[in-house]
């Protein structure tokens, strides 16, 4: 299968379309955070997060993503939101301090761009 | 027979959890989404379902990407919560209904939808908060239903079409119905409506298509299966299709049913929060 043949980027601005294409790009990165379910791989990979990254043959995108806490970066390293919120919850990030950071704000910022949107 | 005597629909986000387990109820962020639950929750006091079907996505606690089902369908005697990396106290086990299950799944498969059965399955927030917020003390309220949890992929691209789904409840409303038991069912469709988390777009709401899509799942459901699924993408937010749940629980209740009670609040978390109570025509 020529996955190349595929037009899987979107023509929605600011959005990746998670397709096979980047899932099969991100499957080490995703399968690394899908792990943080547990609490004893949160703590393994705490204390030595280079050694966890090479566990899961994560490449060096994704290591680099990983280590800057760089969600737009580990989004385009195959990365999905799912399980980048668990990533970044070890980080104690909401999804507010991940939309800001993805948007140029501050938090605050962000939050208040939300309650706008109501108006 | 089993009946189904309508459909309930909320958001499912993590942060309503937290928000149940502190007991911000009356919190002034708080108070315009929670306000919507009491009406809901004295019609579940009064027809008292047996089970609830619960559509609802994972999020990456049941499913991963090494094997990711399109529709999958609980087939448990009870579905356990887990830890979703957050470290959050998990709730104790939702009991399940397999023999329905299995009844379901035997209609479903037989009238060609091909659906994936769990005997285990572990249930993430897109399952729990929703039970929560329908029947608060869970095992303790006394009308607590058996679950039976329906879950369809939104992770991963290629997700279902509307049109797909929307048949999808219609094929489950008639499993349902062809249960020989006299039990009365409730069906949930949960998440949405309108947000995006990822990229640049993050922080995305949009309060018109969510508003649309509230009243034409009442009035018209058809002309939603219109709507692409790229087009989903770009008016509801990369995880806004999760208004796919939604048109699963609408199928079930069949052609005619009457809005009974409905709220919508911006913002809940990054998401635009729609809450509905339909009922079955008689």
């Amino acid at each position: 299968m020529e996955l190349d043949a595929f037009d899987h980027h979107s023509s929605i601005p600011g959005t990746t379309l998670f397709d096979g294409e980047m899932a099969m790009k991100g499957y080490a990165l995703n399968k690394m955070c899908y792990s943080f379910n547990k609490k004893e791989s949160r703590e393994e990979y705490l204390r030595d997060p280079e050694a966890y990254f090479d566990k899961f043959g994560l490449n060096d995108e994704q290591k680099q993503a990983c280590r800057d806490k760089n969600v737009l970066a580990m989004i385009k390293a195959g990365g999905n939101i799912y399980y980048l919120a668990k990533f970044a919850g070890i980080y104690k990030m909401s999804v507010q301090d991940v939309g800001a950071q993805q948007t140029g704000m501050t938090t605050e910022e962000f939050k208040e761009k939300l309650l706008r949107a109501g108006d | 027979m089993a009946t189904i005597i309508g459909g309930l629909t909320t958001s499912h986000i993590p942060a309503v959890g937290n928000a149940i387990a502190k007991e911000l109820f009356d919190d002034p962020y708080w108070k315009p989404f929670f306000k919507a639950y009491p009406p809901i929750r004295e019609w579940l006091d009064v027809h008292k379902p047996d089970v609830a079907i619960n559509i609802y996505n994972d999020h990456g606690l049941g499913f991963f990407l090494d094997q990711m089902p399109t529709f999958a369908i609980g087939a448990a005697h009870e579905y356990r919560n887990e830890d979703e990396g957050w470290g959050i106290p998990t709730l104790p086990p939702f009991p399940g209904h397999p023999k329905l299950s299995w009844h379901i799944i035997e209609s479903m498969v037989a009238d060609e939808f091909d659906i994936t059965s769990c005997q285990e399955l572990p249930v993430d927030h897109g399952f729990t908060v929703p039970m929560q917020l329908f029947w608060p003390g869970l095992g303790d309220n006394p009308n607590f239903p058996r679950a039976i949890p329906v879950s369809a992929n939104t992770v991963q691209h290629p997700i279902p079409t509307l049109k797909r789904a929307y048949a999808f409840g219609q094929a489950l409303g008639k499993a349902v119905r062809s249960y020989p038991e006299d039990i009365k069912v409730v069906v949930l469709g949960t998440g949405g409506l309108s947000h995006q988390l990822d990229g640049e777009r993050a922080g995305f709401i949009n309060k018109d298509f969510d508003l649309m899509c509230m009243e034409k799942i009442v009035t018209d459901p058809e002309e939603l299966t219109k709507i692409s699924r790229h087009e989903l993408v770009r008016q509801a937010g990369a995880q806004g299709t999760e208004f796919l749940m939604w048109m699963m629980m609408r199928g079930a209740l069949g052609d005619k049913v009457t809005p009974l009670h409905q709220n919508y609040h911006i913002p809940i978390s990054n998401t635009g929060a729609g809450t509905m109570m339909l009922e079955c025509a008689a």
